[in-house]
């Protein structure tokens, strides 16, 4: 290590010549760091990865009855785990990616990044690459529940239907990430419309409540929204009736046009820049999300 | 050295010009830093300190002038420029922060090309062996010394100081400044930004007197006294009323109570007034002395704060 005292002035040809560091390095670093913010910090932690395992037990040991969204009947809990792995995959790249970014940026991290040399890439690219990291983790316990405890099984050959599903949904929704944190107005908003957003949008999509018979619109506004076509395809790929491979194009076609909507929201309107009038901070708030 | 050459400045400023709307901010300012120099851009909030070193930051943009920064336009700079300059915001960003010290410095370190080492940079700011503490559990002193250390991981050329102690109490701003003191020593420009004049005169090399816009005074801090102004205090005699006093006397004294005092260009002309009044009526005038303006009478001048408006020099 060198010391103040004895060091000698690089030369300008020696600084240039000086690497940067690798984009894929930043990458990392930027995600480590995202991940230790959710990692230690109980809220995001609950409402990401514990609530939905909640919910798939109370759901997966209340419901006896067997549930059809148009792949044949099949016991409640053997639907609620792929359904409830789909919600958490969206909500974890949504929530992590809009809420950590819109209170990042309140309180003025995103500034003091802007004012280093870390690409904004490399950022936001290890911002996402977190998310989507949460998204794995909730996924893989929910399967894991699932198998476990309510006999999901899982077929081999579907398996990289299900990871492509689960690749394609959470750059989705990481894409809306995006798109939630270029705005809001403040952090403390974020969490509000990144709930207002998902939970309704759960709601119609068969992950809360599977819909056998709904009314046209409730039907369509869940076709059009893109948690029912994560969830769907989730549900294909752990649904013994449907063979395999079980791709599911349409549902894919679908969460990219969201996703790439989100990311070109989050393209024309992101900033770097506190938006409290005067650049004042807002009262310090608990990063909480749900 | 990559950086300027003594003959090149680091910083060159020339008709700078920035508004918000119909809010002039910033109206036609110039100035220069030498490389290694400590410069200091004072005035009241309000007065476009931190929209000037915001330009210079490149996180604002000016809207007419010319702004170079160790040879770069920092509104077009890049990733060359930022490894060149460390930045400590006016507002904190730790205190909500649930990394550790060592986390943080390393992380943002990770981005420069030749970072500073960590231990150096925290004996640097005086938190040496908190590397495992985290940020929101540190007093709010020693998160603005953070604040300064993640300013100083990537060893910056040149650094901008952004109100480094605007809500300290008087010890811990006296703490801020033997430490920006100490970074004398690593030879760097510091640009520093301050509503104190007591600050501007401990750690500047240079003043830049900056109110509703404008440069009203530029010069070492022992220069910005106006060397003729002084201050005269005296007792307002028993019985006698401010309108008793000689016109010169009368035209500037401010009364409070027996308590009198002027503020004078001409305190030979004015002493020999109040002097030959009082020894024509017999009186000895209790408590009567001139004193030299201190810094904070010259920068209340400057800035117009003594009720003769804006003048300039």
């Amino acid at each position: 290590m060198r010391t103040s005292r004895a060091r000698a002035e690089p030369s300008a040809a020696e600084l240039s010549a000086r690497a940067w560091p690798s984009w894929g390095r930043l990458v990392w670093v930027s995600m480590r760091s995202q991940n230790r913010t959710f990692w230690r910090n109980p809220v995001p932690v609950f409402f990401t990865l514990g609530l939905p395992l909640i919910m798939l037990v109370l759901f997966g040991s209340l419901f006896s009855w067997d549930i059809d969204v148009g792949f044949g009947p099949i016991p409640a809990a053997q639907f609620y785990a792929p359904a409830l792995a789909a919600f958490t995959a969206a909500n974890a790249a949504l929530s992590n990616v809009g809420i950590t970014l819109a209170f990042q940026r309140q309180f003025g991290l995103l500034k003091r990044i802007k004012g280093t040399p870390l690409p904004p890439s490399a950022f936001l690219g290890g911002t996402v690459v977190s998310s989507v990291w949460i998204a794995l983790l909730g996924t893989l316990i929910m399967f894991l529940a699932g198998v476990l405890f309510f006999d999901v099984g899982i077929a081999a050959a579907k398996i990289p239907a299900a990871a492509l599903s689960f690749a394609v949904g959470t750059a989705a929704f990481a894409g809306l990430g995006l798109a939630l944190a270029a705005l809001s107005p403040s952090g403390n908003t974020a969490p509000a419309v990144a709930n207002a957003v998902i939970l309704p949008m759960a709601f119609v999509s068969n992950v809360f409540v599977p819909a056998e018979d709904p009314p046209d619109w409730l039907r369509i506004l869940g076709d059009v929204l893109p948690l029912k076509h994560f969830s769907s395809a989730f549900s294909a790929a752990f649904h013994p009736a449907v063979a395999a491979p079980a791709w599911r194009g349409t549902d894919l076609a679908i969460m990219v046009a969201w996703g790439a909507g989100g990311a070109l929201v989050a393209w024309r309107f992101f900033d770097w820049m506190p938006r409290v009038a005067g650049g004042r901070r807002a009262p310090k708030a608990a990063a909480g999300q749900a | 050295m990559n950086a300027p050459s003594a003959a090149t400045p680091a910083v060159a400023v020339r008709g700078l010009i920035k508004s918000y709307g119909a809010v002039a901010a910033v109206r036609g300012i110039s100035f220069e830093v030498a490389a290694g120099e400590v410069f200091a851009i004072l005035g009241p909030n309000g007065a476009g300190k931190s929209t000037t070193v915001e330009i210079l930051e490149g996180h604002r943009t000016a809207d007419d002038g010319v702004v170079s920064v160790l040879g770069f336009d920092p509104a077009a700079a890049g990733r060359e420029f930022r490894d060149r300059v460390g930045i400590v915001l006016q507002e904190s960003t730790v205190d909500t922060s649930e990394v550790t010290v060592a986390e943080a410095l390393d992380t943002f370190g990770a981005a420069y090309r030749r970072p500073r080492d960590r231990g150096e940079v925290l004996e640097l700011v005086g938190l040496a062996g908190k590397e495992d503490a985290r940020l929101k559990a540190l007093s709010g002193g020693q998160q603005r010394r953070i604040d300064l250390a993640l300013g100083l991981i990537g060893d910056p050329d040149l650094l901008f100081l952004d109100e480094p102690t605007t809500g300290f109490d008087p010890e811990a701003r006296r703490a801020a400044w033997e430490m920006i003191k100490g970074l004398r020593s690593l030879g760097r420009t510091i640009i520093l930004t301050t509503h104190y004049m007591e600050e501007a005169e401990c750690l500047a090399d240079r003043v830049a007197v900056l109110v509703d816009g404008r440069i009203v005074a530029c010069a070492p801090p022992s220069r910005l006294l106006g060397s003729e102004r002084a201050t005269v205090r005296f007792r307002l005699p028993a019985g006698a009323a401010p309108g008793d006093l000689p016109a010169l006397v009368a035209a500037a004294v401010e009364v409070d109570g027996d308590r009198a005092a002027l503020s004078t260009e001409r305190p030979t002309a004015m002493l020999a007034e109040l002097t030959a009044w009082a020894v024509r009526r017999g009186i000895e005038l209790a408590d009567l002395h001139v004193s030299p303006p201190s810094l904070e009478d010259a920068y209340l001048h400057l800035i117009g704060a003594d009720g003769d408006g804006n003048r300039a020099n």
